[in-house]
C-alpha cells in the first residue's frame, strides 16, 4: 500500500524586522509584548508597510528552488477570529502567491535521487501566541512579540513516499534555507508543518501543529500505523483534521466544528500588488548544497558520503574549509565522522568549535605526531573545555601534558612481554592460526600504553615477538 | 504665535462627540486656526470613537499622518466630530451619540457620514473640518449643510490613522465655508506619506485660480435622470451656466456603468467592513467579554450588542459577499463593475476636463424620514462614482430649493485636484460677487 505525503511547511524568515513594521523580530529573549506597535498590536487605523527584505528572501527561496516567480503577486486577507489574532485576519497570499512550480532533489528510501515538485511559496504574517498560565487560571495571556513576524510558507506536492522521505526532504529544505541565510534553524519554534498523509486509494488526513523535524517523522509513522490498522480491521480512514501532540508522539482527531472555516479571502486594499519577477535576474545566489557537494569531491578528492554530510549544514561546511587545508581527506574524516559524533554526543554546536585548534590536531595527525586513538583523546579534552566555556588548549599542549606523543614499538618491548606471558591462551590459539588472537593481543597492549601506539605496528611487533619465540 | 485656544461651543447641532476645552497650538500655516477632526481619525490623547459605542472611551496612543502634519502646521485641534457609526449612513443618525441637526435648519439631517464636521463649520464653531468620504461621506454633508468639501484622489492623502471602513473606496479630505480655506487645508494635509501604501507622492501646493476660460465641462445625463428633484437638476444646470459665462464650453458625457455603482460600491464597502470591524471583539475595544462564556460566543454577544443596526446590517452583507460560493457571485462582480466606471470616466475625461453634476439627487431629508435602508443608499447614487473611480470631487453651494442648500458636484481626472478646486473656485467667485 503506497504511502503518499505533502507538506506546507511555515518558516520564520530572519530578517530584522517584521513584515509590516519596524518592531525587532529578536523577540525571544525579551519580555511579553515588548516588541510592538499600533501597526502589529492592530490599533484601529494602522496600515502595513511590506519589508522589502522578506520580500528579497523570498525571491531567493524562489530562485534557489528553481520557481517561476509570478509578474503580479498579491496579498490577501486571510479572516478568521482569534484571540492571538489582532486583526482578525492574517495577511497572506491566496490565489496570487510569491512564485510557483518548483524543485527539490532529495534522496529516496532506496538511496536514488528523486524531485519533491514545490507547489508554491508565498509570505505571510505569524499571528501572536496564547499563553495558558499554569494553575487553571480562567484567563489565557496574549503575546503579541511574534504578531507580525515574517513567514514564508512552501506547500509541496504529494511526492513523498514515506514518513522518512518526509524527513529527508524537511532536511534538505532547511540546508537550502540555511544556505541562503534567510532561516535561522537554531529559533525556537522556527519551523512549523502541517502535513497531509494518506494511503493510496484512502481518504487524506492533515496532522497540524508539528513544531520539528523529527515530530514529522514521528507523526506520519503513527498516522500509517494507524490508518493501516483501520484497513485491516476493515474500517474506513475519516477526511479529516488532526492534531499531532507531540509530547506523547500520537495525533488526535480536531472537533470538526472548529475546523469548518471559510476565511473570505479577498486582496488586501492596503498593498498594493506586487511586481517583482524582473527583480530575480538580479538576486545572487550562494553556492547551495549540491553545487558545493560536488566541488567538495572535486577539488578536495573525499567521498560522496563525507561530501554529503559536510554540505549538510553550511557552518559545518565552513568549518570543513577552515581546516581542509592541512589533508582535506584526513580532514574529512575526522570533521564528518569523528568530530559530528563527538558533538552529537555533546548536543554541541560546531561554532562552539575554534578551527584553528582543529587544523592544529590535524597536523599533529598528519605527521603521525600522535596516532589516531591519541588523536580522539586530545579531541575529546578539547570539546569538553570548549562545552565547559573554558579557553580550548592547543592540542600540542594536550599531548605533552599527558604524555600522549607516539611512541615507536620498541619502547613497548616490555610491555609486549608482559602481555604475551600473562596470556598464554591467546599465544596458543594465535600459534594454531587463529587471527583474533593476535587482535586480543595488540588490544591489551594498547590498554596498557593508553594509545600511544600504532596498531598495525603493534601487531607486527606482537606477532613477531611470538613467531621469533621472544627477542 | 504659539499658544493655547480656548473651546467652548454652543454645540446646539450636537456637532461634536468631544470637544477640547483648551487646545494648544504652535506656529505655522494654520497658525492658531481651529480646526474639527472627525472622529474616526486618531488623535493622540484625545477620545476617538468612530461615532460607535464599541469604541467608547478609546483614546488612541498615536496621532493619524494628517493630524500630525495638522499640529506641525499650527492648528489647534478643538474636538472630534459626529459622524454615522464607522461613517455608515448618508444622515449622521446612526451615531450611538445621537444624531446631528443641520444648522441650515434643525428639522433636516445634516447628511452623512461627516454630519458632524460640516455642521459645526456651517454653524461657524469652527472655520475649517476634516472629514473623511467612502461614498459620499464629505459632498453629502457639504451639499445638505451648504458648504464646500473635496473628496481628494484616492492616494492622495494618507489614511494612515483613519480607522478603517473601507480601505478601497475613502479618502480623508478638507472641509470648509469657502474653496480658498478648502485648498488651504488641503494643502497641510496632502504629503506623501511611506505608511500608506496606497498613496503617491504628489503632494497638494496650490492656490486656487479663477481663470477656466477654456475648460471643457462633461456633462453626465446620468447625473439628471431618474430619481433626481428636477428643481435640484435646475439649480446645478444654472450653475453651469455661470461656468459657460466665464468662458468654460460644455460637452456632453455618459457613465453607462452608473447602472451598476450602487450595487458595486454597496458590496465593495460591506465586504472590507466585514473585515476591518472584525478586531472589534470585546478583547481589546469594548466592555470586557463574559469569560463564562466560549470565546466565539461571548464575541458574537458583545458584536450584537455593541454595534447599531446598520453597522450589523452592512457587516452580515460584506460577511454573505465574501462567503465561499458567493464571492464569484457578488465581490468579483463589483470589481468588474468598478473597473468598467473607471474606465468610463477615463474615456469622459477625453472629452472633458472636469464632469458636473449635482452632488446628491435631493436636499436634506427631514430627521428620521428615511427608515429604509434601501432608499438612503439610493441617495448616494450620484457620489459612489468618484470613489470607485478614484477620481477627486467637490461639492460647492450653488443656490437653495425650498431654503435648503444645494451642492454643485465637479469631478476631475486622477491627481487633478488642482483642476476641480480652481472650477469650483471660479464659480464661487462668480457668484460670491
Amino acid at each position: 500500500m503506497k504511502t503518499i505525503v505533502g507538506l506546507e511547511i511555515h518558516v520564520q524568515l530572519s530578517t530584522a524586522t517584521k513584515l509590516f513594521c519596524g518592531c525587532s523580530t529578536d523577540y525571544r529573549d525579551d519580555e511579553p509584548n515588548t516588541h510592538c506597535c499600533p501597526v502589529c498590536l492592530a490599533l484601529p487605523g494602522a496600515l502595513p508597510r511590506l519589508n522589502r527584505k522578506a520580500v528579497e528572501y523570498g525571491l531567493k527561496v524562489a530562485k534557489a528552488l528553481d520557481m517561476k516567480v509570478l509578474e503580479e503577486s498579491e496579498f490577501a486577507r486571510k479572516n478568521y477570529f482569534y484571540p492571538d489574532l489582532p486583526k482578525a485576519y492574517q495577511i497572506t497570499q491566496y490565489d496570487k502567491p510569491l512564485a510557483v512550480e518548483g524543485t527539490v532533489e532529495i534522496e529516496d528510501d532506496e538511496g536514488h535521487e528523486k524531485i519533491v515538485r514545490i507547489t508554491r511559496v508565498h509570505l505571510e504574517e505569524d499571528p501572536g501566541r496564547l499563553v495558558h498560565v499554569a494553575g487553571g487560571s480562567k484567563y489565557s495571556l496574549v503575546d503579541y512579540n511574534r504578531s507580525g513576524i515574517p513567514l514564508l510558507e512552501i506547500v509541496t506536492e504529494p511526492d513523498m513516499r514515506s514518513p522518512q522521505e518526509a524527513r529527508r526532504f524537511l532536511n534538505k529544505l532547511r540546508t537550502i534555507l540555511e544556505y541562503l541565510g534567510v532561516f535561522d534553524g537554531e529559533r525556537e519554534g522556527g519551523l512549523r508543518v502541517d502535513a497531509n498523509i494518506s494511503l493510496e486509494g484512502s481518504e487524506r488526513v492533515e496532522v497540524k501543529n508539528i513544531s520539528s523535524y523529527k515530530g514529522v517523522e514521528k507523526a506520519l509513522t503513527f498516522e500509517v500505523t494507524r490508518q493501516k490498522n483501520l484497513l485491516r480491521r476493515g474500517q474506513r480512514v475519516a477526511r479529516e483534521t488532526r492534531h499531532f501532540m507531540e509530547g506523547r508522539g500520537i495525533t488526535t482527531s480536531s472537533r470538526s466544528k472548529e475546523e469548518e472555516h471559510d476565511y473570505r479571502y479577498f486582496p488586501e486594499p492596503d498593498l498594493r500588488p506586487l511586481r517583482v519577477a524582473d527583480r530575480v535576474a538580479t538576486i545572487e545566489l550562494p553556492e547551495l548544497p549540491v553545487a558545493r557537494k560536488n566541488r567538495f569531491m572535486a577539488q578536495y578528492g573525499i567521498s560522496l558520503n563525507h561530501a554529503r554530510t559536510l554540505t549538510g549544514d553550511p557552518k559545518l561546511a565552513d568549518f570543513y574549509e577552515a581546516v581542509a587545508h592541512i589533508d582535506p581527506v584526513l580532514a574529512a574524516t575526522w570533521v564528518a565522522d569523528t568530530l559530528l559524533g563527538e558533538l552529537n554526543y555533546r548536543d554541541m554546536s560546531i561554532a562552539a568549535v575554534p578551527a584553528d585548534r582543529i587544523a592544529e590536531l590535524l597536523a599533529l595527525l598528519r605527521t603521525e605526531t600522535i596516532t589516531d586513538t591519541a588523536g580522539v583523546q586530545v579531541l575529546r579534552e578539547m570539546l569538553d573545555a570548549c562545552a565547559a566555556g573554558k579557553p580550548c588548549e592547543p592540542p600540542a599542549m594536550i599531548v605533552e601534558r599527558e604524555g600522549l606523543a607516539r611512541a615507536t614499538g620498541d619502547e613497548f618491548t616490555q610491555v609486549v612481554e608482559k602481555v604475551v606471558a600473562a596470556n598464554p591462551q591467546a599465544v596458543e590459539d594465535y600459534r594454531g592460526g587463529k587471527k583474533g588472537a593476535l587482535n586480543f593481543l595488540v588490544g591489551q597492549v594498547m590498554k596498557e600504553t593508553r594509545g600511544r601506539a600504532d596498531p598495525r605496528e603493534l601487531g607486527r611487533i606482537v606477532s613477531g615477538y611470538i613467531d621469533t619465540g621472544g627477542v | 504665535m504659539a499658544g493655547t485656544l480656548e473651546f467652548s461651543p454652543d454645540d446646539r447641532y450636537n456637532a461634536f462627540i468631544t470637544t477640547c476645552s483648551t487646545a494648544p497650538f504652535t506656529d505655522g500655516a494654520l497658525a492658531g486656526t481651529a480646526i474639527a477632526v472627525k472622529d474616526n481619525i486618531s488623535t493622540a490623547g484625545i477620545q476617538t470613537t468612530c461615532g460607535s459605542k464599541i469604541l467608547k472611551g478609546y483614546v488612541p496612543p498615536y496621532d493619524a499622518y494628517v493630524v500630525e502634519l495638522l499640529r506641525q502646521a499650527g492648528a489647534a485641534i478643538v474636538g472630534k466630530t459626529n459622524m454615522d457609526e464607522f461613517g455608515m449612513g448618508t444622515t449622521t443618525e446612526t451615531s450611538a451619540f445621537g444624531p446631528t441637526q443641520n444648522p441650515a435648519d434643525p428639522s433636516r439631517v445634516p447628511g452623512g457620514s461627516s454630519g458632524g464636521s460640516a455642521a459645526a463649520v456651517a454653524a461657524g464653531l469652527v472655520p475649517m473640518a476634516l472629514g473623511t468620504d467612502t461614498g459620499g461621506s464629505i459632498r453629502c454633508p457639504a451639499a445638505f449643510c451648504g458648504i464646500v468639501g473635496l473628496k481628494p484622489t484616492y492616494g492622495r492623502v494618507s489614511r494612515y490613522g483613519l480607522i478603517a471602513y473601507a480601505n478601497s473606496l475613502e479618502q480623508i479630505g478638507p472641509m470648509a465655508r469657502t474653496v480658498e480655506d478648502v485648498s488651504r487645508l488641503m494643502s497641510v494635509i496632502a504629503w506623501y506619506d511611506p505608511r500608506d501604501s496606497t498613496m503617491l507622492d504628489r503632494p497638494y501646493d496650490h492656490r486656487p485660480t479663477a481663470e477656466i476660460k477654456g475648460l471643457r465641462v462633461g456633462i453626465p445625463e446620468e447625473y439628471f435622470g431618474e430619481g433626481v428633484d428636477p428643481r435640484v437638476a435646475e439649480s446645478v444646470r444654472d450653475a453651469i451656466g455661470v461656468l459657460e459665462g466665464l468662458g468654460a464650453e460644455t460637452v456632453p458625457v455618459s457613465i453607462p456603468g452608473m447602472r451598476h455603482a450602487l450595487a458595486a460600491y454597496y458590496v465593495i464597502c460591506t465586504s472590507e467592513a466585514s473585515s476591518n470591524l472584525a478586531r472589534f471583539d470585546g478583547v481589546r475595544y469594548g466592555p470586557a467579554v463574559d469569560t463564562r462564556k466560549s470565546w466565539h460566543e461571548a464575541y458574537q454577544d458583545l458584536r450584537q450588542e455593541m454595534f447599531g443596526t446598520e453597522v450589523r446590517r452592512r457587516i452580515m452583507l460584506g460577511t454573505f459577499a465574501l462567503s465561499a460560493g458567493y464571492a464569484g457571485r457578488y465581490y468579483a462582480k463589483a470589481q468588474v463593475a468598478r473597473r468598467n466606471i473607471k474606465e468610463d470616466f477615463e474615456r469622459a475625461f477625453c472629452d472633458a476636463d472636469i464632469i458636473a453634476g449635482p452632488t446628491m439627487p435631493t436636499t436634506a431629508f427631514r430627521l428620521g424620514e428615511k427608515s429604509d435602508p434601501l432608499s438612503m443608499y439610493l441617495s448616494d447614487i450620484l457620489t459612489v462614482p468618484a470613489n470607485l473611480a478614484g477620481i477627486p470631487a467637490i461639492s460647492v453651494p450653488c443656490g437653495k430649493v425650498d431654503g435648503l442648500p444645494v451642492g454643485l458636484q465637479l469631478m476631475g481626472r486622477q491627481f487633478e485636484d488642482e483642476r476641480v478646486v480652481d472650477a469650483a473656485y471660479a464659480y464661487e467667485q462668480e457668484v460670491r460677487a
